[in-house]
């Protein structure tokens, strides 16, 4: 267990969303074990008799989520509502918990996979494994990020944005990571083995997370040889794909794809229509800002951009598509491959980033960075244009 | 306390005298016990530890508040009594239309005591209760009943398997569903009942349908985002038989009686070869959007994968038709097809012979007719072993053969399939979910280590779903946070996953006591000797070893410990005061 509470913990400083011995990760079966020692453990641990729960994760966080959080938590009324993808499908909101006492936080625990502390951080619950509140803990941190950065863009657009809004946005922007242009040496294709694929997928897979360009176990890859897709499984991340990815024959001949990304389907629909062999996914941040930043100030379809836009955009050569995680109507696999023919990637609104390679993974990675720092390059111009 | 969601009505049927007696039990009662399974199991324990046939031991047909709305797979029922086959508590959750369509006539539950004088069936229609002759559906299979009652919204009957006193037999309903575990189809033949035949026209109120919609919008992304439900070869594409080439992958295949983990010709016989060969439609629960269930053009129902595998592997048999029509002889039958299918795997390896795919479907007709050799093989493998002198061959926990997960593969199924109040089920935790399926998060599948907590929590939110009564599949993609949601604005009861969750403890902890009063103990949470001393097959990446005894007991400790049960796995006082049993 306790190698269990170190993995997550680490995981989280390493991700860049908190501070280096900040986490403290909770994992209890017969009995209760704790990743380190810390004051905390007096409240916490209360919550394992308050909730039907096996495990909990609580991370103070690294800028600059300490402070877009901060600054998001100040004037939410009860729980901030994210609109991005990971909090409309899996977290629903955010509840904000201001007493860092055992029943505000377990009340909150109670309806919801994890909560907000103003001044401490985030903090998760699981009843399987301390995995679950790792990814919420992350989902959290990249749904406020996203919030953030989307709502002060959205404000500047109806020109709501007073000058200690300004000097706080200018602030947190300042925290952020500088751009990385370098890449990373890639196994170069095409593969003609089942297994030099797998090892390209997980080295690419790696890069993709070193590369902050996907939290936690979100983002998918896969490569077609011959007649089979191998693509990673549902809820594997992506920089420990090993024994992790599944073949899954294109004729459908066997069901290995049961425990395939959700996004199967689509990988199978892009290698089809373009004649690549490599799909690579990811959530970079302001990938997934700018597909949700909007001119259509009276759209009636506001609330239902996610599934039913249909404005057509583009940033730059990019085009944006609707589309909801995995097959179901409005699912992403209805309107995503058919935009990335000709194209080195597509922008699934609220989501996250399709890009491919024609024969390896050094063109699907070079894509989903460049296309992030044009994506994260082009907001601040917006920004910029609009606070003149 | 509002109403919503419930009718408030439970039917008390004395079938001796045909006597009907409607208990209209409070809302707050309605919100402790949910409906189905929780509602079941306070008639039931409030009957005191009798005997599966005495005829003061109620049989209880229940559902929830989520029947018969619009909350995403409601379309489930419970039926419970004590099972004949193991003693035990002895309990199905099924489909099919029956729900919604008792919700419909106007009630929650239907609980049965006394025994018919004659054959009869119990016909439940906008809001009355009365029995009929069916004497002339005596011995009838159940096709027969299903063409004859086909005016019925719903239907559920016992087969002949059940009237020649087959401890294996099933309660089959709406034609291709089965509440198969267990020999309840035993019970009702018992008590005299045919069928029960229900139809109606109510509405059940809503306390806030914007909620609703709010919450099954949440729940559908959820599941449409689940490659194990809506994926291209999830079990809406290819039935609960996608999970075959898994169960191949992982070597946890049982085979040959569980002598072996992997069945070499398995590649020939999954989901998509069936799909190929009987080019099945869609079928599904009332108001389930999944539809997993499968039906051949020639109306034939498709194995579960339960049924293809012990059919297949767990036999020695190759041939695909025999399967399905191995399927379609115990849907007719009323037999149990996972009991059926170990039994006869038993009386393959006891005897050392091979069954010949003719002699499968002869030992089956005659374990559904009382006849020949099947009288004593419709007894169950625990039976069979025991009295042919090799009780270890008896893959059963409880006396319930064990279903298609070996457990020497997954560390949870195995102490899941151990503590289990109904025995070798693999249903009350389903640890399925996260050691094979990944959701909501992969856990070590080799490893008890975690397990006891995993398995308690799950059993305590199965209960949970076994009372509203949704789907179990469902909960490879949603959560009880999102189904407290729809239960809040149904029932206007507010309510959070963790209140679930203690509900669903209060509820399967009373089962612990049922069982404790029925006498079972930690003698009976174990499994085969099998599975201790004898390894899987290898796959050369990762070895299948025996489990280790000292570790699966350690495991068991743990899981009593944190129930809040005694060493020897009894409840206690002080859990049950705190639960509000005692």
């Amino acid at each position: 267990m306790k190698s269990l509470l170190d993995k997550y913990a680490g995981k989280l400083v390493a991700a860049g969303l908190a501070p280096e011995g900040g986490p403290l990760v909770a994992g209890l079966d017969a009995e209760l074990e704790w990743s380190r020692e810390a004051k905390e453990t007096a409240v916490l641990g209360e919550l394992f008799s308050l909730l039907n729960i096996n495990s909990l994760v609580f991370s103070p966080l690294a800028e600059p989520h300490r402070s877009l959080v901060e600054a998001l938590a100040q004037e939410a009324q009860g729980a901030i509502t994210p609109e991005d993808c990971e909090t409309r499908t899996f977290l629903h909101d955010l509840p904000v918990v201001r007493d860092f006492a055992p029943e505000p936080l377990a009340a909150a625990l109670k309806r919801r996979k994890g909560c907000i502390i103003p001044g401490r951080g985030l903090l998760a619950h699981g009843t399987v494994s301390p995995e679950q509140g790792f990814v919420t803990v992350s989902s959290m941190a990249f749904a406020c990020f996203v919030k953030f950065f989307s709502d002060h863009l959205a404000a500047l657009r109806r020109g709501a944005v007073d000058a200690a809004a300004r000097e706080r946005f200018a602030r947190i922007a300042s925290l952020l990571p500088p751009l990385r242009t370098a890449l990373p040496d890639l196994d170069r294709g095409p593969f003609a083995a089942a297994g030099d694929a797998v090892r390209a997928m997980v080295q690419a897979g790696k890069a993709t997370v070193d590369f902050g360009l996907v939290d936690s176990y979100f983002g998918n890859i896969s490569y077609l040889v011959d007649d089979t897709l191998h693509i990673s499984q549902t809820g594997s991340s992506l920089d420990e794909l090993a024994g992790l990815i599944d073949p899954c024959p294109l004729d459908g001949s066997t069901s290995h794809g049961l425990t395939a990304s959700s996004e199967l389907t689509a990988h199978r629909e892009v290698l089809l229509r373009t004649r690549a062999r490599a799909v690579l996914h990811g959530h970079p941040r302001f990938s997934v800002i700018l597909s949700m930043d909007c001119t259509e100030a009276d759209c009636p379809l506001r609330g239902a951009c996610h599934a039913r836009c249909p404005m057509g955009r583009c940033v730059a050569d990019v085009p944006v598509v609707p589309g909801e995680v995995g097959t179901g109507p409005t699912g992403l696999c209805n309107t995503m491959p058919a935009a990335m023919v000709g194209k080195r990637g597509v922008l699934v609104h609220g989501h996250g980033l399709f890009t491919v390679g024609q024969d390896d993974f050094r063109e699907a990675f070079s894509a989903l960075l460049s296309i992030e720092n044009l994506c994260r390059s082009e907001y601040f111009n917006r920004v910029a244009a609009l606070s003149a | 306390m509002s109403r919503h969601g419930w009718t408030g009505r439970i039917a008390h049927v004395d079938l001796g005298s045909g006597r009907v007696e409607i208990e209209e039990p409070s809302p707050e009662d309605l919100a402790l016990d949910l409906g189905g399974k929780g509602l079941a199991g306070r008639h039931i324990h409030a009957s005191g530890p009798r005997d599966w046939d005495d005829p003061d031991l109620p049989f209880v047909l229940a559902v929830g508040p989520l029947v018969g709305t619009i909350a995403p797979t409601p379309g489930r029922a419970t039926l419970m009594c004590r099972s004949p086959l193991t003693g035990a508590v002895g309990d199905s959750s099924v489909g099919g239309r029956l729900g919604v369509t008792l919700k419909r006539a106007g009630f929650d539950a239907l609980v049965l005591a006394g025994r018919a004088p004659r054959l009869s069936g119990l016909v439940v229609e906008h809001g009355a209760v009365r029995l009929a002759d069916a004497r002339e559906l005596a011995g009838a299979g159940t096709d027969t009943v299903f063409e004859r009652l086909e005016d019925f919204g719903s239907v559920a009957c016992v087969g002949p398997a059940a009237e020649s006193g087959a401890l294996l037999a099933s309660v089959q309903v709406d034609r291709h569903h089965a509440a198969g575990r267990g020999g309840l189809g035993l019970v009702l033949a018992r008590r005299g009942i045919k069928f029960i035949a229900l139809r109606g026209a109510g509405k059940v109120p809503v306390a806030d349908p914007a909620g609703l919609k709010a919450a099954r919008e949440e729940i559908l992304r959820l599941t449409h985002a689940s490659p194990a439900l809506m994926g291209s070869q999830g079990f809406s594409c290819f039935g609960t038989g996608s999970i075959f080439d898994l169960m191949d992958s992982r070597r946890m295949m049982p085979t040959d009686n569980f002598s072996r983990t992997r069945f070499p010709r398995a590649a020939g016989l999954n989901a998509y070869a069936y799909k190929e060969r009987y080019r099945p439609e869609k079928h599904g629960c009332h108001g389930c959007h999944i539809r997993c269930k499968k039906v051949a053009a020639d109306g034939r129902s498709m194995p579960e994968f339960e049924t293809m595998s012990h059919f297949t592997a767990l036999i020695g048999n190759t041939d695909p038709e025999l399967v399905v029509a191995a399927n379609a002889a115990c849907n007719r039958l009323g037999l149990d097809t996972i009991s059926a299918g170990s039994t006869l795997a038993c009386h393959r390896e006891i005897t050392g012979r091979d069954l010949a795919p003719d002699q499968v479907l002869s030992l089956l007709e005659d374990m559904g007719r009382g006849q020949g050799q099947g009288r004593e093989l419709a007894q169950g493998a625990a039976r069979l072993a025991r009295d042919r002198g090799r009780p270890e061959l008896a893959m059963a926990v409880k006396g319930l053969e064990l279903p298609a997960y070996d457990p020497r593969g997954a560390y949870g199924m195995a102490l899941a399939y151990a503590v289990s109040t109904r025995g070798g089920c693999h249903l009350r935790a389903y640890p399925v979910s996260h050691e094979i399926l990944r959701k909501p998060v992969a856990t070590d599948r080799f490893t008890f280590s975690g397990k006891a907590r995993i398995v308690k929590i799950a059993e305590d939110a199965n209960a949970v779903v076994d009372s509203l009564t949704a789907c179990k599949f469902t909960f490879f993609a949603a959560s009880l946070e999102e189904y407290a949601k729809a239960y809040t604005a149904v029932a206007g009861v507010e309510s959070s996953a963790q209140d679930l969750l203690r509900l669903g403890e209060r509820i399967y902890y009373r089962e612990r006591m049922m069982n404790a009063a029925w006498g079972f103990n930690a003698e009976h949470d174990d499994l085969p000797p099998r599975f201790f001393t004898e390894p899987g097959d290898n796959t050369g990446e990762f070895p299948v070893p025996p489990l280790d005894r000292a570790e699966f007991l350690q495991a068991r400790a743990a899981y009593y410990a944190i129930r809040g049960l005694d060493e020897e796995g009894r409840p206690t006082d002080a859990t049950a005061r705190r639960l509000g049993l005692a």
